[in-house]
């Protein structure tokens, strides 16, 4: 059994393990969680060990079949970019633990095993490598979130995790038809295999066929994206939920349509994508400058985090359709600093929320005062969010925003306003929440940062800046991944995928 | 002409589990007028062993393949499949039967024999290969039926289901032996193949209306049977006012040998015409998963919300049917088994939450579940999410095959509308998720007793069978698929 299999069964043990747990006992039901989470995050630092960092190859792979007729097979793997998500994933459950400790106080036990039935898919989403397998790990996902918003979530919670169940699958069965489709055409589900057919053209797709498939895939991942006009039922997702809820939400779900679009749009439906693109873009940048704009005039702070998250989703989905080397790089380096600095900033959201009982940003001001250190931590995360240099996201808004002015010189130049609209946001909510004359109400509630609330947001501060001074430490494997897809789009020659990408990958990775 | 009119012993062996029902059966009515009324349950004892043997006797025949009683019946993996299936749905349905029963005052054994007889019919449907037979079979299923959906016959919903069910029933069988009668006047046979092998040798010529309007009626016969489209009305009435068991029997049992012979007649008989009645079933099954998906979104009462529910899978199998190809037979086989499952399980937890009297029916009444029964409300979740057809259970794959015999027949708008339809579903069925741990917990859930006895049995077997059958769908599929090519 190799680790990654380990990294899929140990949150199926923890969940099974959890739901034994006696209903009256909550401590113990928070520490077998936290247990679990952190061992199967031990488990997942270990793929890092035994990875191979200069190709673009699927590692740690295993294949074995699952259902005979049709032919679908256990397929999972890791390369470079979904190394990475699975460690985002594997290194938020035990934050979402931690920051839960308090806040969830009723149903502890089944909230737990919601929140590791969720790692479960969302790992298994990104190694799978059978389409088949990818469907169920989507949907398997689905399901644990709904309960996660639905129970433990805010006054419109039935509301947002009803909306958000049936966005999501109204998406996912037009998904589901293109897979029977492309199986019915191919014979496989295998994603190994239908790529192999598609590059050597043993499987050709005609014009018309190719971009209805595409827009197939297309609608199920833009809609978990969210991309605009779609991602309505992101705000009221990320409001009603638990925090927990909407940092595994911001942080690792989006990223499943973000990865779904790099995994097999770009690749299996190279025609399609660029001839596509334009719109796509323009909704992208849309996206960017609306999301900022309506994040401006929020008077309530996780709504404005919810905003945030659609314009910083735009540029991943621009860098992704700009079809250059660094723009993906860009894109799926912004998928990894989201999930972090938007993560954190939910995660201190929920700190201040669980502390005011108040999420409005005029019940706050003056939090400095008596939460200074809540209060440097958030302005750390503030500006990694806005794209500070020396900070996560400016290295990806910057590649993203150096891939696009390859492309097209305007989508630049539009893109560049939503980072300097993020400013302002994030800027004036820390303004009005943290300066000025602190009240009687907020100097009562805001005591500082407690141990274990440090213990969940200093990983993340430590990986801003990681993430921000020392980009090599991640790119390479990204860029060799990225590498093949860049290579697969722009000349659509017939290449033994296999054969010629592992020499691209230390190129790219030479080149910078 | 056979020479002897004494059967051989392969040809009873054959004809096995329909002889063990029935003995069972009649013996139940024979011992019902000698034990006390108190002790009528102990029939059910019977009912359950005789279930046993006959499913013994069905897989069991299946080792001696072959046609029996000069080819009116035919055992195939086919029929086997659907007698298996029929008698797992007679062994479920007596364990959740036994303590409705006896809750209601309603102990009697009649009942066990009236399932025993239904069953019967619904195995011999399941095998019969001649018009007359599945007309045989489908009157000893329904006839049995009716009385069945009237058995609490002090309630006036129990009655006015019989009474509908009834009327409309047995209007829809004259329409199918209009239709066998015309099909024997236009080929001069009721035996499948020999129809089959008229209707192929005559092409495209001859009396093409005729051959239409007597597939038409014999569709409409069948249609009823399936709840489809445009025939789908009386399903929720009488859904609503059967016994909550019965419910669950009628959706399973009586359906499943229904989809069997409406597959065995328009697969194998009318295949050589299959250009003809593509598009009359492409309609009809778009309409019955629009139809019965969109009005259950507005419904209250579980019952009704269940029933509608049902007619929009009878549309989803109509898609398989539709494709008419082997793997499109094979879904319809694994569907049904995956339905059955999952619908059982949700009316047996149904008829738990209902209590005495079927009280409290309104989705309303469900609220609190998730706190006060975490166990009852997760297995009652499984069961829908296996409805909505979410992956890792029975309903997903069923979905999924359904779907991809259709995509590979090139029904792509059916498919495509067919999908959205059934995310449309996901709404109704999370509402009762939403309400069971969602909402503030209501009065009705607060004295509940414990799942017990046969009802725990029951729901425990469905709820297993549907995750097993989401996890290894293999298990039941690659039996599908061997089978799935009808003798022809």
């Amino acid at each position: 059994m190799t680790l990654l299999n380990l990294c899929l069964a140990l949150p199926v043990a923890a969940f099974l393990l959890l739901l034994m747990v006696p209903r009256g006992r909550p401590g113990l039901s928070r520490w077998t969680a936290l247990a679990a989470s952190l061992v199967i995050f031990a488990v997942s630092l270990g793929l890092l060990l035994g990875f191979d960092r200069s190709t673009g190859e699927f590692q740690f792979e295993t294949n074995i079949p699952w259902i005979s007729a049709p032919p679908i097979r256990y397929h999972v793997g890791l390369d470079g970019m979904s190394l990475w998500l699975v460690l985002l994933s594997t290194l938020l459950t035990p934050v979402a633990v931690l920051i839960s400790w308090r806040h969830i106080a009723t149903r502890v036990k089944e909230f737990y095993a919601f929140l590791l039935l969720m790692e479960f898919g969302l790992v298994g989403v990104f190694v799978a490598l059978d389409l088949f397998l990818f469907y169920v790990f989507w949907e398997v996902s689905l399901v644990p979130m709904y309960f996660l918003i639905g129970i433990w979530g805010h006054e419109r919670r039935i509301y947002a995790a009803v909306k958000f169940f049936l966005y999501t699958m109204a998406g996912s069965v037009l998904m589901l038809a293109a897979m029977i489709y492309l199986y019915n055409m191919a014979g496989t589900f295998d994603y190994g295999l239908l790529m192999a057919d598609l590059v050597s053209g043993r499987l050709e797709l005609g014009h018309a066929e190719e971009s209805l498939l595409f827009l197939a895939f297309f609608i199920a991942f833009a809609i978990k994206v969210p991309l605009f006009p779609l991602h309505t039922w992101l705000p009221d997702a990320h409001v009603e939920a638990p925090t927990a809820g909407s940092v595994i939400l911001a942080s690792v779900m989006l990223k499943m349509g973000c990865y779904g679009l790099v995994r097999f749009c770009l690749p299996m439906f190279p025609t399609a994508a660029r001839d596509n693109a334009p719109w796509i873009v323009l909704l992208a940048i849309v996206g960017i400058i609306y999301g900022a704009l309506v994040a401006m005039v929020q008077p309530n702070m996780k709504k404005l985090v919810a905003y945030s998250s659609v314009s910083h989703l735009g540029f991943v989905v621009l860098g992704i359709f700009s079809f250059t080397q660094l723009g993906l790089d860009g894109a799926v380096y912004q998928m990894l600093n989201h999930g972090i600095s938007t993560g954190a900033l939910f995660i201190l959201v929920g700190y201040m929320y669980e502390r005011r009982h108040s999420l409005e940003i005029s019940d706050y001001g003056g939090v400095a005062t008596p939460a200074p250190n809540l209060a440097a931590v958030f302005l750390i995360t503030s500006l990694a969010s806005l794209g500070l240099p020396t900070l996560n996201n400016f290295v990806g808004e910057y590649l993203v925003l150096q891939g696009a002015a390859k492309a097209n010189f305007a989508w630049a130049v539009f893109a560049a306003i939503g980072v300097i609209l993020s400013a302002c946001y994030l800027l004036w909510l820390y303004q009005r929440a943290f300066f000025g004359e602190a009240g009687d109400a907020v100097r009562s509630h805001m005591s500082d940062l407690r141990p274990r609330e440090w213990a969940a947001i200093l990983p993340l501060i430590v990986l801003m800046v990681w993430m921000g001074c020392a980009a090599q430490t991640f790119l390479p494997p990204i860029s060799a991944v990225n590498a093949r897809i860049v290579e697969r789009i722009e000349q659509g020659v017939v290449v033994q995928v296999r054969n010629v990408a592992p020499v691209l990958g230390e190129e790219a990775a030479h080149a910078r | 002409m056979p020479d002897s009119f004494i059967p051989s012993s392969s040809e009873l062996f054959r004809l096995l589990p329909e002889i063990t029902l029935t003995l069972a059966a009649t013996l139940i009515m024979v011992l019902s007028p000698l034990v006390k009324d108190r002790e009528q349950n102990a029939l059910g004892y019977v009912c359950f062993y005789g279930f046993l043997a006959a499913l013994a006797a069905a897989v069991a025949s299946h080792f001696d393949p072959g046609p029996a009683f000069n080819n009116l019946i035919v055992v195939d993996g086919f029929a086997t499949f659907f007698r298996v299936l029929v008698i797992v749905v007679g062994i479920l349905t007596t364990l959740s039967s036994y303590q409705y029963l006896r809750r209601e005052n309603a102990d009697s054994g009649e009942y066990y024999a009236l399932l025993m007889f239904s069953v019967a019919g619904q195995c011999l449907m399941a095998t019969a290969n001649d018009l007359i037979m599945i007309f045989i079979g489908l009157e000893i299923s329904s006839i049995s039926s009716y009385v069945l959906a009237g058995f609490l016959r002090n309630r006036r919903q129990s009655i006015e289901a019989a009474l509908k069910y009834f009327l409309l029933g047995s209007f829809a069988t004259a329409f199918l032996l209009y239709g066998v009668a015309w099909i024997y006047g236009i080929t001069g046979s009721t035996h499948l193949m020999v129809i089959r092998s008229a209707l192929a040798g005559r092409g495209a010529q001859g009396p093409g209306i005729l051959l239409a309007v007597a597939a038409a009626l014999i569709f409409v016969g069948f249609a009823f049977k399936v709840s489809a489209w445009p025939f789908q009305t009386w399903a929720p009435d009488v859904y609503q006012g059967a016994p909550t068991p019965v419910t669950a029997f009628l959706s399973a049992g009586p359906k499943a040998a229904a989809f069997a012979v409406l597959v065995r007649v328009f697969v194998t008989a009318f295949g050589p015409i299959s250009n003809r009645w593509e598009p009359l079933l492409w309609i009809s099954a778009l309409a019955t998963m629009v139809v019965g998906n969109f009005a259950a979104l507005a419904q209250s009462n579980i019952k009704r919300l269940l029933a509608y529910s049902s007619i929009a899978h009878a549309g989803y199998v109509l898609v398989a049917v539709t494709a008419h190809s082997e793997i499109g037979t094979a879904a319809v086989m694994f569907y049904m088994a995956a339905y059955a499952l999952m619908n059982i399980g949700a009316f047996a937890i149904v008829s738990h939450i209902g209590r005495q009297g079927e009280r409290y029916l309104d989705v309303e009444d469900f609220a609190g579940l998730g706190e006060r029964q975490p166990v009852t409300a997760a297995l009652l979740s499984i069961f829908l999410l296996s409805l909505i057809g979410v992956p890792l259970t029975a309903g997903f794959f069923g979905k999924f095959y359904i779907f991809r015999a259709a995509l590979q027949a090139d029904l792509v708008w059916l498919t495509v509308l067919g999908l959205l339809t059934s995310a449309v579903a996901a709404y109704y069925y999370l509402r009762i998720i939403v309400i069971m741990y969602m909402h503030e917990p209501a009065e009705t859930t607060a004295d509940l007793p414990p799942l017990s006895g046969g009802l725990a049995a029951t729901v425990w077997c469905s709820a297993l069978g549907t995750l097993l059958f989401g996890i290894f769908p293999s298990l039941i599929l690659n039996f599908a698929g061997n089978s799935a090519l009808l003798a022809r």
